[in-house]
């Protein structure tokens, strides 16, 4: 199942460059070079003036922001501004909307879509958004340029809360249900009957990988599938209150991944710890495998980080980039336009579909490798 | 913005947020939910199990059943032929006893029929006796009327007479 869809993967990305590259020789190749020299970090301000920015339109959407960009009707843009909270080098807390530091609407979309890049952006209490070029691009930066500690509600914070709140929500009330009804009695009813599965699913995670006191990590183990879960779908979700890229955010998962890791270190058994730094090998080898253990449970959670991050910001990109073609070829006329339209839109929705299923896929594996590596740190002997 | 770097803004209410969610949900969301669940399964697996056992009881009672009642008929055939044979043996006791009692009878009436017979005929013998001394008489009555005749025949008797004892002796 893996190898078939990372086989299809790859093939979805070995189409695009060429879609792109052979729809237009300027644009496609400007676009590709952004597309890469932004994945590395290096910004590139290349631009031809009559195509739209697709890589800063992609990032926009995949990456973190201050405000929460909806749409825009006709030259207005439906945005939500969100609370900066920064505190500044010499010790003050600033605390404001992010209005401040934006384009008023109608010019930002365009900023961001013609010279976005070049145009500065507007100072309120000492503090800009970076331009790109400079570093710490698109955050929020002093004076001298220097980054304040920033802990802003941004388009991914608000996100996170939204959908935190919403799965307490959920499975409180699927707790209330049971808390209700007898359950040896009766069959669990509307929200009960769609999440135990889900529930089930984990238990029997739990117990296949960690054994008799799977009951202990159930909690983690659950929190972590419905939580991943949940923010994956509301990625896929084009509109508010989804669409942000939580998931695909290096940080989400890291905490997700650090959670999983201190889990399993601050848990883990005597024989686990034994193995670990004394194992069972002649002794030359000893320091040796000892260093190679420790360094594998450290390589865990940043496997962990990077898997869940790489697919859902991959997916996402994928969409975006289906989505994009049909504006790169509004300006080849007609026919070109409208037979790319129709095939990105029967792409578009094979990788939506595609997407759910590799949401779905990401949250189990999450959990099952977390239940692997706390079973593997409950050895007992 | 640098996608592979984590913003701190980000990890900071990442760490918060899903520490609360954490939190909650671990004290009390998940609890009730996993033992109500596991309680079901549990209770499911039981139910199967008993069911299995319930069936092989019954399995076990019809057979016994079936035994107890191919029994009960075996024992029916085997008292209705008891029956028959004693209802039969009572009637040939019956008929037995009633034919000896009517050998008896007949038996009774057979002997009180012949002493009848034997008192009528020592009636008619001594009936047959007394006229024949009384025909005796008149005959000799007639035949004793001249002298000669009554002479000789006391000759005669006196011969037998005198005869008789010497039988007799």
């Amino acid at each position: 199942m893996k190898v078939l869809m990372s086989i299809l993967l790859s093939l979805l990305l070995a189409f695009q460059p060429e879609g792109l590259s052979a729809s237009g020789e300027q644009p496609g190749s400007g676009h590709l070079r952004n597309f890469f020299a932004e994945a590395s970090g290096v910004a590139v301000a290349e631009q031809t003036a009559d195509t739209p920015d697709i890589s800063a339109i992609i990032f926009g959407h995949v990456g973190d922001s201050y405000e929460w960009h909806i749409t825009r009707i006709g030259s207005r843009d439906i945005a939500i501004f969100l609370p900066v909270i920064v505190r500044t080098h010499d010790g003050l807390w600033h605390c404001f909307s992010s209005r401040h530091l934006l384009h008023p609407a109608g010019e930002h979309a365009a900023a961001l879509s013609d010279t976005g890049a070049l145009q500065e952006t507007p100072e309120y209490e000492g503090l800009h958004i970076a331009s790109e070029g400079e570093p710490h691009a698109g955050k929020i930066v002093e004076q001298d340029g220097r980054r304040p500690l920033d802990i802003s509600i941004t388009k991914n914070v608000l996100s996170l809360i939204m959908s935190s709140l919403l799965l307490v929500v959920l499975v409180l009330l699927c707790a209330r249900w049971y808390r209700r009804h007898d359950s040896l009695r009766e069959a669990p009813k509307g929200l009960a009957a769609l999440l135990e599965p889900l529930f089930v699913m984990v238990h029997d995670m739990a117990k296949d990988n960690i054994g008799e006191d799977w009951r202990r990590y159930s909690p983690f183990l659950l929190t972590a599938f419905l939580f991943i879960l949940l923010n994956n779908f509301m990625g896929i979700l084009p509109i508010f209150p989804g669409g942000a890229n939580l998931t695909g955010n290096i940080a989400c998962t890291l905490v997700l991944a650090l959670f999983t890791f201190f889990t399993v270190n601050l848990t883990g058994t005597k024989h686990y710890y034994e193995e670990m730094l004394n194992p069972d090998v002649p002794g030359v080898l000893k320091p040796l495998m000892a260093v190679i253990e420790v360094f594998s449970a450290l390589v865990k959670p940043i496997s962990l980080t990077i898997r869940l991050f790489a697919n859902m910001l991959a997916g996402h990109i994928q969409i975006l980039c289906m989505v994009s073609i049909i504006f790169i070829m509004a300006k080849y006329g007609g026919v070109l336009l409208g037979g790319m339209s129709a095939l990105t839109v029967l792409f578009g929705i094979f990788l939506d579909v595609l997407e759910m299923l590799i949401s779905f896929i990401q949250a189990y594996i999450f959990t099952m490798l977390s239940s692997i590596y706390i079973g593997l740190a409950r050895v007992k002997h | 913005m640098s996608l592979i770097t984590p913003d701190g803004g980000l990890l900071f209410w990442m760490l918060i947020i899903f520490g609360i969610v954490f939190f909650v949900l671990a004290k009390w969301g998940f609890p009730i939910i996993t033992s109500s669940v596991e309680n079901r399964s549990s209770r499911i697996a039981d139910s199967l199990r008993k069911a299995d056992e319930v069936d092989a009881r019954e399995a076990a009672i019809s057979s016994e059943y079936g035994k107890m009642l191919s029994e009960a008929k075996a024992e029916q055939a085997r008292i209705l032929k008891e029956a028959s044979r004693t209802r039969d043996e009572i009637i040939a006791r019956a008929k037995q006893e009633a034919a000896d009692e009517t050998a008896k009878m007949i038996e009774h009436a057979r002997v009180q029929i012949e002493a009848e017979r034997v008192s009528a005929a020592a009636d008619l013998r001594r009936e047959v006796a007394l006229l024949s001394v009384e025909v005796a008489e008149k005959v000799l009555r007639g035949r004793l009327a001249s002298e000669s005749e009554q002479k000789t025949l006391i000759d005669k008797l006196v011969d037998e007479a005198a005869k008789a004892p010497k039988a007799d002796s």
